[in-house]
């Protein structure tokens, strides 16, 4: 009993001395603290602070009355199910999954297989040049490249010409057709990120010790038998770490290239949850319900990622947290 | 030496036929891939130099085939296009110097493994790359701020990016070795002084990488512009460029005194020519800068 006392006493002046030590360093690191401070003023204000406004989502928001004054919304989902009483809400959320995971299933492996492709070539100056060439497009704004499509894609452009002299038959409207939109969104993605996502993959690539190709060389293995069981099992890691941001984001689909390639005859695939959210926050000035929709966007895309990243960590001990 | 003469054969070793024909294969495609990725770009270059007429028969073009100049001339005299150039360069410049400001010291900040509650701060950070409070609330604070329409609105929020940030730290762990630190702090050298004397001259890379990556996304901004600005006066370039180009307002550039056809022959070459003239600065210093832009996304790779 007695010797009990003594070593919780003994131990509770151990917490303290490391408690003293621990301020100590504390202090002693003030510098670097200096440091932090601009960027953690900017994490309060432009991200903390914002996430702190979300409580809107749950008030009638005025902004008379500022986000503490106004009352809450009775009941306090009003604003939720205002959203899924809707139309605009099946909508919206289908075609911002679908645009998503066809991104995934045509737009993701195309990065990996080019710098797969761009690992077998042995010029170094031709490889050199054809890399970059390929992240170039990732330079243009969302502006510059919705431009491009529409002039390249319209009833007198190019590929209607093309078009028309191979079939025979009447341009197509392609910037205007619903059907169209998808495969024009996720085209023009593949063109300006596909170099740009496949430098990752290039270093993982690079990385790799030439000692595992001598070896393949010497059995006699084919090129495409070094891709097939060295290249591609060694850059999995990177693939799978990229493919779970990718998911990571699935509901946080480029709004703003999708909000650009809008017009009247496309809004039934092309209107996602975050343009639907632009449009009725800042257009028609319904805080509320805008920021409502916003936190379902957010709340689902944050539990895909989660889920996404316990998976990957479940299955091949890769995670992002 | 036996080792290296054993491996000479293995190199020159001749190429099977099964490799020779993937060669081949590898080099079309990747001059197809080429081609889909530079003609965009170079007809839109082409073609606002050529005569409306010729383009709008939608025929490939290669070179200029008739050159039409007017769209240039009514471009450079449009002064709108002009203020709006200037206001871009104005916020990438004070918006990438501020974004340096707090990514710099900050990176290396969180690089270093003895600062205490490490862990927890760099979690603070890269929680903004997850998840947010999205654009109502943040266009509510901006208002609360009083910086609703201003040059502020345009480069605050976006003056720290978590994956930059990250990136930046990643640099200073793998690029300042822990002896310099130790050594240096033997030498009774506080950590301003090692911060500004001694990693920040060994990490020029980084710098110019982060400004590269900050400028960039401050010259492409166009949807902050739409949420945050309101005067026509203190919009950038990309705003500007999709009111002319995707909202057809171009056909308004001409001079009054232009006759109608000729008026509809320029608008339709104008959206060529502002296209150029916007992607232009950008394009034009790339081929300098776009070794530092691969380096910086590879030291993300590194470590995510």
């Amino acid at each position: 009993m007695k010797a009990a006392n003594g070593q919780m006493a003994v131990s509770r002046e151990l917490r303290a001395e490391f408690r003293r030590k621990n301020l100590k360093k504390v202090l002693r690191s003030w510098q670097l603290y200096v440091l932090l401070i601009p960027a953690l003023i900017w994490a309060v204000v432009f991200a903390y602070y914002p996430m702190y406004g979300l409580i809107i989502a749950f008030k009638d928001y005025k902004i008379r009355l500022g986000i503490l004054g106004s009352p809450w919304a009775n009941p306090w989902n009003k604003y939720f199910t205002q959203f899924f009483s809707t139309s605009t809400a099946v909508n919206t959320i289908k075609n911002t999954l679908v645009i998503s995971l066809e991104s995934i299933v045509f737009a993701f492996p195309i990065p990996v297989i080019f710098a797969l492709l761009l690992n077998q070539i042995q010029n170094l100056k031709a490889r050199k040049t054809i890399q970059t060439i390929s992240y170039a497009p990732y330079f243009m704004s969302n502006v510059v490249v919705v431009s491009i499509i529409t002039v390249f894609f319209s009833a007198t452009g190019v590929i209607n010409h093309i078009h028309t002299t191979l079939s025979g038959g009447s341009p197509i409207l392609f910037t205007s057709l619903p059907r169209w939109f998808r495969t024009l969104y996720i085209g023009s993605n593949i063109w300006q990120t596909m170099g740009f996502n496949a430098v990752i993959y290039i270093a993982a690539l690079t990385s790799i010790s030439p000692d595992y190709y001598e070896a393949a060389k010497i059995d006699g293995a084919t090129k495409w038998q070094m891709v097939r069981y060295i290249d591609i099992p060694m850059i999995m890691p990177t693939v799978i770490l990229m493919l779970i941001l990718q998911i990571g984001n699935i509901m946080n689909v480029g709004y703003e290239k999708a909000y650009l390639m809008q017009n009247g005859s496309n809004t039934i695939v092309s209107e996602l949850i975050s343009t639907y959210v632009y449009k009725v926050g800042l257009q028609t000035a319904q805080y509320s319900f805008a920021t409502a929709v916003g936190l379902f966007n957010s709340l689902v895309n944050f539990i895909i990622l989660i889920i996404a990243n316990e998976i990957a960590k479940k299955l091949s001990d890769i995670s992002i947290f | 030496m036996k080792q290296t003469t054993e491996r000479i054969p293995v190199h020159n070793m001749k190429m099977s036929r099964a490799d020779k024909r993937f060669t081949v294969i590898l080099f079309i495609i990747m001059f197809l891939v080429c081609a889909v990725i530079v003609y965009p770009l170079y007809y839109v270059l082409v073609a606002s130099l050529t005569d409306p007429v010729v383009v709008n028969s939608g025929k490939m073009l290669f070179y200029p085939e008739k050159i039409y100049l007017k769209g240039y001339a009514t471009t450079l005299a449009y002064q709108p296009l002009w203020t709006s150039y200037k206001n871009t360069i104005v916020y990438t410049f004070v918006g990438t110097v501020i974004a340096l400001i707090c990514t710099i010291p900050a990176g290396y900040a969180l690089s270093r493994r003895d600062l205490p509650g490490r862990r927890g701060l760099i979690f603070v950070f890269t929680f903004t790359m997850f998840f947010s409070g999205g654009i109502i609330p943040l266009y509510l604070t901006i208002k609360s701020l009083g910086i609703y329409n201003s040059i502020w609105a345009m480069v605050l929020p976006v003056a720290v990016s978590a994956y930059n940030l990250i990136v930046c730290r990643s640099f200073f762990e793998s690029s300042v070795p822990d002896e310099l630190l130790e050594a240096a702090k033997v030498d009774g050298c506080s950590d301003f002084h090692f911060f500004f004397r001694i990693a920040i001259p060994i990490s020029t890379t980084i710098i110019a990488v982060m400004a590269l990556f900050y400028a960039t996304a401050m010259w492409n901004q166009f949807f902050n512009a739409l949420m945050f600005l309101q005067d026509d006066s203190k919009m950038p370039l990309q705003v500007i460029l999709r009111n002319l180009v995707l909202m057809n307002q171009a056909d308004q550039m001409g001079s009054s005194g232009d006759a109608m056809v000729t008026k509809q022959k320029l608008a339709e070459q104008l959206k060529y020519c502002i296209v150029v003239v916007a992607a232009a600065p950008l394009m034009a210093v790339y081929p300098f800068i776009q070794k530092y832009f691969a380096k910086g996304v590879t030291i993300g790779a590194v470590k995510g």
